[in-house]
């Protein structure tokens, strides 16, 4: 039984629980409202909810965890003899998913039954070209340990599907049914649905908790992974960035990171002197209706996805950088250059430092304009000496959290920055960054077991630990400046 | 200032009482000068960033417009029964074995055919090389218009085909004389010789609708590729976000806006939804791979993985919103509730969420449109893989491959022809098109629905 058919049997049946629960409420009070607890409707929420939540609740959780459970299972009986040399077991594992799916198929479209199969053996049947007919590939023939697995696999996951019907079907209704029989008169069925709601409020609001654990538990157990394989001093360590598919690959982070600081310096240098001035020029100068339409029509570069910022740098302030500029001067030939990424970055960046420079400005209290003013200063002398002053650790905060942004930004990178890692001064060269490294060693082929992909995570981390330091700074100083005029 | 407490300075002042209000002094000058060159400065920064906006949708409207429209050439097809169908049976079975390579000849044909009856010229070119003007999709597309009514087989039909994507590049400016010369997919006969279709009216360039519905298409074949899956792929995840990133930004924000008590427990909840908002979006699709995929098992570049990974990284911006909408439900509503013997439950959610609505569905909606354009995160999960199959329905459509939207114009751009980029640009104004669609319902509902107290 499908999965979505599952969930709308449950569902079914918290409805009919609903219905019946209330019906049966009205009824043991005799007809007369006025001796019930709760209100009718409260009695049948309590069953609905009992019958629907704890179900699939095990049904979420089952689902997540039998895949893990199958696989160590299976893990454990492929024979050491069928992983092939500089192989691994995880790639031998994917092949059994894909045999164990194709036998699914051969037995959907009937063409080979259920009582064959038991007898079916690899090494006398010709199991690839049975496989190829339902349009499942594979690279090598099919050695017995591994054939046997797949069968292995596919009866246990069968039975785990069955097992999890049973189990989910079981539970709603030994949930339904209690709710159901306990129903009263002087049931506090209220209490009892309101809790239960609270409980389910609290959940949600774990899964903010639950996502961060499960980013920095990913990040830091594939690091891990990735340390036992490569020394961590050659990854911190290391100006060389070359990775090989067969091995012996130098993965020094300083070039990337080098990349990434260099690119977001320059988007920095184009973001905030003019998203800065933008926010000055809005606050203190402007009349109401250029404000009314200035301010709008520049945060639209904020609502822009970063493919549309990719795409402009790739095809228009790319090609113009090089023919322009870098070509004619003899600096640079690429299109993809740390200015070009960092200009279009710094662009993506203005709204960002204009919006929050122009609320940290507009906080600071009017009366210490109107003191300067009162001394004799002009505006653009109150605006440096004393409106800036004033405002400068929100502006810091707001510098650093377009920073953090800059760091982690990737599609911009990706389609303006190029891919060679170099350490270099030139911003006409190309160069790449940490973020554009991640998109590049996982991208297509995903097997856990090489240091080349493993490394990502280790990049991940530290992106993540860098952006994480940049917004919890800018968090403090915003804050803290914050309660100096409040 | 400290001119005026600086006893020595009083002398050299003396001097300056000349100047009359009328004239301005030179340090006054001065100090206007700079005034009116900040000010400038200002001025410049906001046409910059004005520019800016002016210049980055004008250049992707001018490279993307024209990807909305293709050229097509009209050519007469005989559907011939001896190559189609040798038996004569008309069973569809046998007719399925001709595979688009028997299709092929029957194009080259009609188009040397069609030609010949306009008293058009090949003028030296090959029958062969003149079919090349044609796409290699064509064989295919005849193939599935004889495949959905095999009587067809025996008759002539006009048939609209796609040009070959050179050939539409010359009538889009993208390919002229000179770089056919050096192209060896096209030469400048050829180019000579489509001139002539169009004065014929065989070849037209008119409105493409397969843009908007066909699946992606192969390296050679830029004139085919549409944004079918990829629109699909979008909207499945998009309603996985809807459905999931909803109710539990809203069970979330209630708790946290109207129940929690203030201690370190939900202090640590807060913390990590504002962390979570500016975590990088790469490493939501890190967190993808590695739990979604490696560890529940889920399929690669299904939009079920997608949506779930956009559902996290959308539920700070709802839970933010929802929050900013039930904090402005001024507090005598609940009192009232409470008064009149409310449950605190009840006075939450029969009056302050009815009331908060509005808010809570701007925030949403502007969470999807944030999260329909996102990219970095798909990239891991597998989506740019190559899908010409389209999902199907929902529940199942979930867990099989697809294409999303922005990826698709990632992919396009990671292509060789530049035809692609065309391509690219045409995807992201749908894209764009999309977002200024859901912007403006989340502004239409702010203003139609917003209360003020």
């Amino acid at each position: 039984m499908s999965a979505g058919i599952l969930i709308t049997i449950v569902l079914v049946l918290a409805i009919v629980g609903f219905v019946l629960g209330r019906r049966r409420a009205v009824a043991t009070a005799g007809g007369d409202g006025r001796r019930l607890h709760s209100l009718p409707g409260y009695y049948g929420q309590s069953v609905a909810l009992f019958a629907a939540v704890p179900a699939l609740l095990l049904m979420a959780v089952w689902l997540f965890m039998q895949p893990v459970v199958i696989d160590g299972r299976i893990g454990e009986m492929i024979p050491d003899s069928a992983v092939p040399d500089g192989g691994s077991r995880g790639l031998v594992m994917s092949d059994v998913r894909r045999i164990a799916d194709g036998i699914e198929q051969l037995v959907d479209q009937g063409l080979v039954s259920e009582t064959d199969l038991a007898t079916m053996r690899a090494d006398f049947t010709n199991v690839r070209g049975r496989l190829g007919e339902v349009g499942i590939a594979l690279g090598s023939n099919v050695s017995p340990g591994v054939f046997e697995a797949a069968k292995v696999y596919r009866d246990a996951n069968r039975t785990g599907g069955l097992i999890m019907t049973i189990a989910v079907l079981a539970v709603a209704a030994a949930c339904f049914a209690w709710s159901y029989l306990r129903i009263k008169p002087d049931l506090r069925a209220r209490n009892i649905s309101e809790t239960f709601v609270m409980a389910l409020l609290i959940g949600s609001s774990l899964v903010a908790i639950l996502t961060t654990v499960g980013i920095v538990a990913s990040l830091v157990v594939e690091t891990f992974h990735f340390f036992q394989m490569y020394p961590a001093s050659e990854f911190f360590f290391s100006t060389t960035w070359n990775p090989q598919f067969r091995g012996g690959s130098d993965l020094g982070i300083l070039p990337l990171l080098w990349g990434t600081l260099y690119v977001s310096f320059v988007a920095l240098v184009v973001a905030v002197p003019i998203g800065l001035m933008i926010a000055i020029y809005l606050s203190e100068y402007a009349s109401k209706t250029l404000r009314s339409l200035a301010k709008p029509a520049i945060e639209i570069l904020a609502g822009i996805p970063t493919i549309v910022y990719g795409l402009f740098a790739l095809i228009t302030v790319g090609p113009f950088i090089r023919d322009w500029i870098a070509e004619p001067t003899g600096l640079g030939s690429s299109s993809s250059s740390v200015l070009t990424a960092g200009v279009v970055m710094g662009i993506m960046l203005i709204p960002f430092v204009s919006s929050l420079s122009d609320d940290i400005i507009n906080s600071v209290p009017q009366a210490m304009r109107d003191g300067a003013y009162g001394l004799g200063a002009t505006r653009s002398e109150t605006i440096r000496q004393v409106v800036l002053p004033a405002a400068l650790p929100g502006v810091v905060g707001a510098i650093l959290l377009a920073a953090s942004r800059a760091i982690g930004e990737t599609m911009i990178v990706v389609l303006g920055a190029g891919a060679a890692a170099k350490l270099g001064l030139n911003p006409f060269d190309a160069m790449t960054t940490v973020t554009v490294k991640i998109v590049s060693q996982l991208t297509g082929d995903t097997e856990f077991a090489s240091p080349e992909t493993l490394v990502a995570f280790a990049l991940g981390l530290t992106l993540f630990v860098f952006t994480l330091g940049l917004n919890v700074l800018a968090l403090y100083i915003v804050r803290k400046y914050r309660e100096q005029y409040e | 200032m400290t001119d005026a407490t600086d006893p020595s300075a009083q002398p050299a002042a003396a001097p300056q009482r000349r100047s009359s209000l009328l004239q301005l002094d030179e340090r006054t000058r001065r100090r206007n000068a700079a005034e009116a060159r900040f000010r400038l400065m200002g001025l410049i920064a906001v046409t910059i960033g004005i520019l800016a906006v002016i210049g980055l949708i004008s250049s992707i409207l001018f490279n993307g417009a024209s990807s909305f429209r293709q050229t097509f050439i009209t050519l007469d097809v005989y559907l011939d029964p001896a190559k189609l169908d040798k038996a004569g049976t008309r069973d569809p079975e046998a007719i399925s074995k001709v595979t688009t390579f028997g299709y092929a000849p029957l194009l080259q044909k009609g188009l040397v055919d069609t030609m010949a009856a306009q008293g058009i010229a090949l003028d030296g070119l090959t029958a062969k090389q003149a079919a090349e003007l044609i796409s290699k999709e064509a064989p295919a597309q005849l193939r599935r218009y004889v495949m959905a009514d095999v009587s067809r087989i025996g008759q002539t039909v006009t048939f609209d085909v796609l040009a070959a994507g050179r050939i539409d590049g010359y009538f889009k400016g993208r390919v002229t004389m000179e770089s056919a010369a050096l192209d060896r997919n096209v030469s400048p006969e050829q180019l000579m010789l489509a001139d002539r279709l169009k004065e014929a009216g065989m070849l037209r360039t008119k409105f493409n609708l397969d843009f908007f519905t066909a699946p992606d298409a192969s390296d050679t074949r830029p004139e085919a590729a549409g944004l079918g899956v990829a629109i699909l792929g979008s909207a499945y995840m998009m309603l996985v976000v809807l459905v999931l990133a909803l109710p539990l930004g809203v069970a979330a924000s209630i708790y946290l806006e109207e129940f929690a008590p203030k201690n370190r427990f939900t202090d640590l909840i807060e913390v990590n939804i504002s962390n979570l908002a500016a975590v990088p979006s790469i490493v939501f699709g890190i967190l993808g791979l590695a739990v979604f995929i490696n560890f529940a098992g889920l399929p690669q570049s299904a939009p079920i993985v997608g949506g779930l990974v956009l559902t996290l990284m959308t539920l700070p911006t709802i839970i933010i919103a929802t929050r900013a909408s039930l904090k402005a439900v001024p507090p005598s509503i609940r009192d009232a509730a409470l008064g009149v013997g409310a449950s605190k439950m009840q006075s939450v959610f029969h009056h302050v969420l009815p009331l908060a609505m509005p808010g809570i569905l701007t925030g949403t909606i502007i969470g999807l449109a944030q999260a329909l354009g996102e990219t970095a995160p798909l990239l891991l999960i597998g989506m740019v893989a190559f899908v010409r199959e389209y999902p199907s329905g929902p529940p199942d459509g979930f867990f099989e491959p697809a294409a999303a939207l922005p990826v698709q114009v990632y992919n396009w751009t990671q292509r060789g022809d530049p035809a692609f980029v065309e391509r690219a640009s045409g995807a992201i104004i749908v894209l764009l098109v999309f977002l200024v669609i859901m912007n403006a319902i989340a502004i239409i509902l702010r203003r139609r629905f917003e209360r003020r107290w």
